[in-house]
């Protein structure tokens, strides 16, 4: 799927996953047609069991699709064997799981650095890019950590490093707040509007206002449907101003 | 109160005792139910302003009674209200009379009520992220009323998530 412009970054037509495992078969997602382009950001909302997961998961080569399309930057991608999808993600996506994933017997900056070196990046430019990642969320005294060492919200932190290490085309996250207090949440915040700004395309599940009201977009699932997709009107720019307005929003 | 009386006499023409007991089955021990008097007040008004009209109809042995209908005039101040995303310091409750009252009339559906209010929430906070941004880190009150509204927003949009599984 192109456009004038250019490809799409992501696009499916009527994907559907049905899960066959035993008894009855569930119908996870149920017809989605997304269009997502380049440099945007889309955040995925709904409830519980709506099909989130399964759909970036499909849209990584992470799942296979029962029925429907895959396009990666223009590219048929559903079609594609596993090994081919690893080269594709290699090469174009990065994943930020629900549950991080981190190689364990790795440290936190080898584990962040390793994307980038398997894209074929120069080791120095890996580096600088890790100490860039893990300087923005916090973690640079954890880079000679092992993940088993850290906090569940600093493995996450270090998953969104690693996934941004290689400056994907595309970023696919899976409820990369989740485990987060505020400050932390904060930091993810900055960075994740500062790569947005510099062009980075995302689409990022997530339970988090604060997240999903950093993008540009927002598709709400429900029964593995599209209820709502609709855009975001842009930040408004206001005068620097106290805590007087929150007090005003909420009476 | 106006607008959720003028939503049911928008679904059917009734007499004040009637949606005295309408509010009261539509929303159980969850809504403070106003007293008969309140109600007459606020019918007085709404149709004052044109929103609504009566009539008179006769019983058998009692005295007459006063059925109160929608005008066009009160379907637009509906359409309106439905249309509106809701503001005040009661989002929810103002938002959940609109949700289960506004479908029932026909003037709304409640997935689109849905749709439009959380991108209504999401805009607030994306606000609110970037008050946060603008006010000093260490001005601890003010950064901690920012994450208080913006948990009570979080809030608002978890319970709208449950509405929407439930209601539409
Ligand atoms: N591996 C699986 N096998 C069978 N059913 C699954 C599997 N993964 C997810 N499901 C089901 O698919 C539906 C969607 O799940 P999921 O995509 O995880 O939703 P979400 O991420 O929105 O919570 C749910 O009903 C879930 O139980
Ligand atoms: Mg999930």
């Amino acid at each position: 799927m192109t456009t004038a412009t250019g490809p799409s970054a992501l696009h499916t037509v009527n994907l559907v996953k049905i899960y066959q495992t035993g008894g009855l078969p569930v119908h996870a997602v149920r017809g989605i047609d997304l269009l997502v382009e380049p440099g945007e950001f889309v955040a995925i909302m709904g409830p519980s069991g709506s099909g989130k997961s399964t759909l970036v998961h499909m849209l990584g080569g992470l799942d296979t699709r029962t029925s429907g399309e895959i396009w990666v930057d223009g590219k048929r991608a559903d079609t594609l064997n596993e090994s081919a999808w690893a080269i594709l993600r290699r090469q174009k996506i990065g994943f930020v799981f629900q549950f991080f994933n981190l190689v364990d017997n790795m440290t936190v900056a080898d584990n962040v650095e390793l994307p980038a070196l398997l894209g074929g990046a120069p080791a120095k430019h890996a580096r600088e890019r890790r100490q860039y990642l893990l300087g923005e969320l916090g973690l640079t005294d954890k880079a000679d950590a092992a993940p088993a060492q850290l906090s569940g919200g600093e493995q996450q932190r270090v998953a969104l490093a690693r996934a941004l290490a290689n400056q994907p085309q595309v970023l696919l996250a899976d409820e990369p707040t989740g485990n987060l207090d505020s400050r932390n949440t904060r930091d993810v915040l900055r960075l994740i509007g500062e790569v947005h700004r510099q062009g980075q395309t995302i689409v990022m599940v997530t339970h988090d206002a604060r997240v999903a009201g950093l993008a540009d977009r927002v598709v709400t699932l429900l029964d593995g449907q599209i209820v709502d997709d609709g855009l975001m009107a842009p930040v408004r720019r206001r005068p620097k101003s106290g805590a007087g307005d929150v007090v005003e929003l909420h009476g | 109160m106006r607008l959720h009386l003028l939503a049911l006499l928008a679904k059917e023409p009734a007499h004040g005792y009637e949606l005295k007991q309408a509010l009261e089955q539509i929303f159980g021990n969850a809504y403070p139910s106003p007293n008969i008097g309140q109600i007459y007040v606020t019918l007085g008004r709404l149709e004052k302003d044109g929103l609504i009209r009566s009539v008179d109809v006769e019983q058998s042995n009692r005295p007459n009674k006063k059925v109160y209908y929608c005008t066009a005039e009160g379907r637009e101040a509906l359409d309106e209200w439905a249309d509106s995303p809701t503001e005040g310091p009661r989002v929810r409750d103002e938002f959940f009379m609109k949700l289960v009252l506004a479908p029932l009339t026909g003037i709304a559906d409640r997935t689109v009520l849905i749709n439009r209010q959380r991108r209504h929430y999401l805009a607030i906070m994306r606000d609110l992220v970037e008050l946060a941004q603008q006010t000093d880190q260490d001005n601890r009150p003010a950064q901690l009323l920012i994450e208080g509204a913006m948990l009570h927003l979080q809030a608002d949009l978890d319970w709208l998530e449950r509405c929407q599984e439930d209601l539409a």
